[in-house]
């Protein structure tokens, strides 16, 4: 209403007018936003295909085609098989006539070829062999038997191998498919949850079927005790020092810088001092998660005294004049007050260092804790800790640089295991925050 | 006059002189902030240190219980004897004089504990307590001398930090109180309170110079007058002027207190 009369003269202080200078600036606030509303998105959506990309390519190996064959062994069977040469060998063709004999039974006709159930199943003599030789009382009464698909036959289970891509070869003939497409029928091939993925240990090259993380899982959690046992004591110790009692001059100088730039050190650095230190001058075992831990603590040290640091630093002082004010010592005032309100931030930086060590392969490269280590679990405590063991990052290197495409799908499927606990660790981290920060 | 290089404890009797500055200095490295000061503060007296903001002031407060140890680049010279005995005295240890002299901070700083805790703090760490009643016993007592008993008996388990400016700073007093001091040490204590609380704490501490030497610093003449039998007068890191309360206000001998108090420096 008033524009109109006072048009041309500048109106000086009406709030009702907006002038040039603010809605500048209100335009750079808006476009400020909206670059910080760009950037989340961009971010959202790479975190989203890494998702997506990983959870596609690992599931798969959580899973395994398995045949479910029940058979019956007689005490002549047994005895018979026995007293020849090729033990195993009659063992199979037990099995594969009783295989056959499931099949006719629900009245399905397969070409039905020896050679192929080796080709699907492995060596599966064996495996009966040993089971009722192991258990001689299960002879004469049915037993059931979940037998590992072969690699292949697995992935043609998953749609990784389809009959336009198999190549007849001595691991898979396209004629087989016909076979297991029967069996699938008549339900003796199912897939089912994998559980030997999780608690299993590493297989042979030739076996990715068999292959499980759960022994470098073992190795990772002796890995990380040792690290926690070192880094958090000696960290926090040398950060209380260096924050409270040490005095300023050209040498704690020197530390600080150095403590910035060990932060800043690859970690293949601190490998090959382990390499070094550790394994050649000390002789402490190759390949063992102690050594492991020696030299992710050295690694994670750092960060745990920046973050202590910090959060020491981050304590009002009133509160230390406060305390010796009322005739507290130093080490009173230091672990009486200011150390419980720095704990949060302390737990928080070193679980981020933990978990930076938990994914941590390029060390562990070099103090040969890769590569079909992790074959059997250690026997009680101090075996964990010194017997040769991989660690999750590295038990998924060496499947990565294996060739079997079903390797490849385990070296997936073992990312999720780790992100799940790297996730599950972040979590507790912010629970124990936020549970400590009630507090006060 | 006689040499008298020691005050002996029968004349700091006789005078009730409590604690004995002579000369000091303090710098803080290449800053000299005390220079020459030297002071004789009487028991159950409350002096007033007032003058201009970066004077010293502080800094010579924090001289009595040594709090100045605890920041390295200073450095104190002279003697100060509290009860005739040099606190300066390499077989003193700061920690126990800093229970025998009390202090209170400008920003009310009680610790993120509850009521009950943030007062049985000192007397736990200095053994005063052999039990549960005696503490607890303790703590009221701290509480009432701090005059906040009143206001806080029914929570004791709340924390400290949730109660009130005014309320936040009287615990702190009872906080310095209970360690059972025999010198207090304010150092602004009422600059973060407002005017009705800032009564309170003033009336408390006319209340509490029945017991303690108490030393306050303060950058309100009015409050100086108000509650202070003695007042110095820092310039520049000198103690200008050193006497009766009513006599820095009602007629200062130098020229320097004359122009402070009549707002013309400062
Ligand atoms: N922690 C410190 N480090 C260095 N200089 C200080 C420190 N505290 C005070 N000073 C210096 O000492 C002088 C006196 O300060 P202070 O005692 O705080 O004055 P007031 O309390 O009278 O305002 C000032 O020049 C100040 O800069
Ligand atoms: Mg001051």
């Amino acid at each position: 209403m008033t524009d109109a009369s006072m048009d041309s003269a500048p109106v000086k202080g009406r709030l009702t007018t907006v002038d040039a200078r603010t809605r500048k600036r209100n335009a750079a606030e808006k476009r400020f936003k909206a670059y910080g509303l760009v950037a989340i998105l961009i971010g959202l959506f790479f975190l989203v295909v890494l998702a997506v990309s990983i959870l596609r390519s690992g599931l798969p190996a959580f899973t395994q085609a398995e045949v479910q064959v029940e058979f019956t062994l007689t005490q002549e069977e047994f005895d018979a098989a026995e007293s020849q040469m090729l033990k195993t060998r009659a063992y199979e063709d037990l099995f594969i006539a009783a295989l056959q004999g499931q099949l006719e039974e629900r009245g399905l006709e397969v070409a039905f070829d020896p050679a192929a159930i080796e080709r699907l199943l492995g060596k599966t003599g064996g495996t009966i062999r040993e089971f009722f030789l192991e258990n001689p009382d299960r002879i004469g009464t049915p037993v059931t038997f979940d037998l590992a698909a072969s690699s292949r036959v697995d992935g043609y289970f998953k749609g990784r191998v389809t009959r336009d891509t198999v190549v007849d070869s001595r691991f898979l003939m396209v004629s087989d498919l016909d076979l297991v497409d029967a069996l699938a029928d008549a339900g003796i091939i199912t897939s089912s949850f994998n559980w030997n993925f999780i608690t299993g240990s590493d297989s042979g090259v030739d076996n990715p079927g068999g292959a499980g993380i759960g022994v470098s899982v073992i190795g990772s959690f002796f890995m990380m005790l040792v690290v926690l046992a070192l880094s958090l004591p000696i960290g926090v110790a040398a950060s209380i020092y260096l924050e409270e009692f040490a005095p300023q001059n050209w040498f704690t100088d020197l530390i600080e810088v150095n403590i910035s730039n060990l932060a800043a050190v690859p970690s293949i650095v601190f490998g090959i001092l382990g390499l070094a230190v550790f394994i050649q001058f000390m002789h402490l075992p190759q390949s063992a998660p102690l050594v492991g831990g020696l030299v992710l603590t050295l690694m994670t040290l750092p960060t745990i005294i920046i973050s202590t640091r910090a959060s020491l630093k981050s304590v009002p002082p009133s509160i230390r004049e406060a305390a010796l004010g009322v005739g507290a010592s130093k080490m009173q005032t230091v672990f009486h007050h200011v150390l419980p309100l720095a704990a949060p931030g302390i737990l928080t930086g070193t679980i981020i260092g933990l978990a930076q060590a938990l994914g941590e392969t390029a060390p562990l490269l070099l103090i040969g804790m890769v590569g079909f280590i992790a074959r059997a679990y250690p026997e009680g405590v101090v075996s964990g800790f010194i017997d040769p063991n991989s660690a999750m990052p590295a038990q998924i290197y060496t499947w990565a640089a294996r060739a079997d495409a079903g390797f490849y799908e385990k070296a997936w499927g073992g990312i999720i295991i780790l992100l799940i606990f790297l996730l599950t660790m972040n979590i507790i981290a912010i629970i124990l925050r936020r549970r400590f920060e009630r507090r006060w | 006059m006689y040499d008298a290089p020691h005050y002996t404890t029968q004349e700091t009797a006789v005078t009730d002189v409590k604690i004995k500055a002579k000369d000091v200095q303090v710098y803080y490295g290449e800053n000299h902030a005390i220079k020459d000061v030297s002071v004789e503060i009487e028991n159950n007296t409350v002096t007033a240190f007032i003058g201009p903001s970066g004077c010293g002031k502080s800094t010579f407060l924090r001289c009595i219980n040594r709090m100045n140890d605890t920041i390295d680049i200073c450095r104190v010279e002279g003697d100060i004897l509290i009860d005739g005995d040099d606190i300066y005295d390499k077989r003193v240890d700061p920690v126990q004089l800093r229970a025998k002299v009390g202090m209170v901070f400008q920003k009310p700083n009680p610790f993120p504990k509850s009521i009950y805790d943030n007062v049985a703090y000192g007397p736990k760490i200095h053994g005063m307590a052999r039990n549960k009643a005696e503490l607890d016993d303790i703590v009221e007592r701290a509480l009432r001398r701090g005059a906040i008993w009143d206001e806080v008996k029914d929570r004791l388990q709340a924390p400290g930090t949730g109660l009130s400016g005014g309320q936040q700073q009287r615990l702190c007093i009872a906080r310095a109180v209970a360690t059972e001091p025999e010198v207090l040490l304010m150092d602004e204590p009422c600059s973060a309170l407002d005017p009705i609380a800032t009564a309170q704490v003033e009336e408390l501490i006319d209340e509490l110079r029945q017991n303690y030497a108490v030393v306050i610093v303060t950058h309100s003449m009015q409050q100086a007058a108000r509650v202070s039998q003695k007042t110095a007068f820092f310039h520049l890191g000198y103690l200008v002027e050193y006497d009766d309360t009513s006599k820095i206000f009602t007629n200062p001998e130098d020229s320097r207190t004359e122009s402070y108090i009549t707002g013309r420096i400062g």
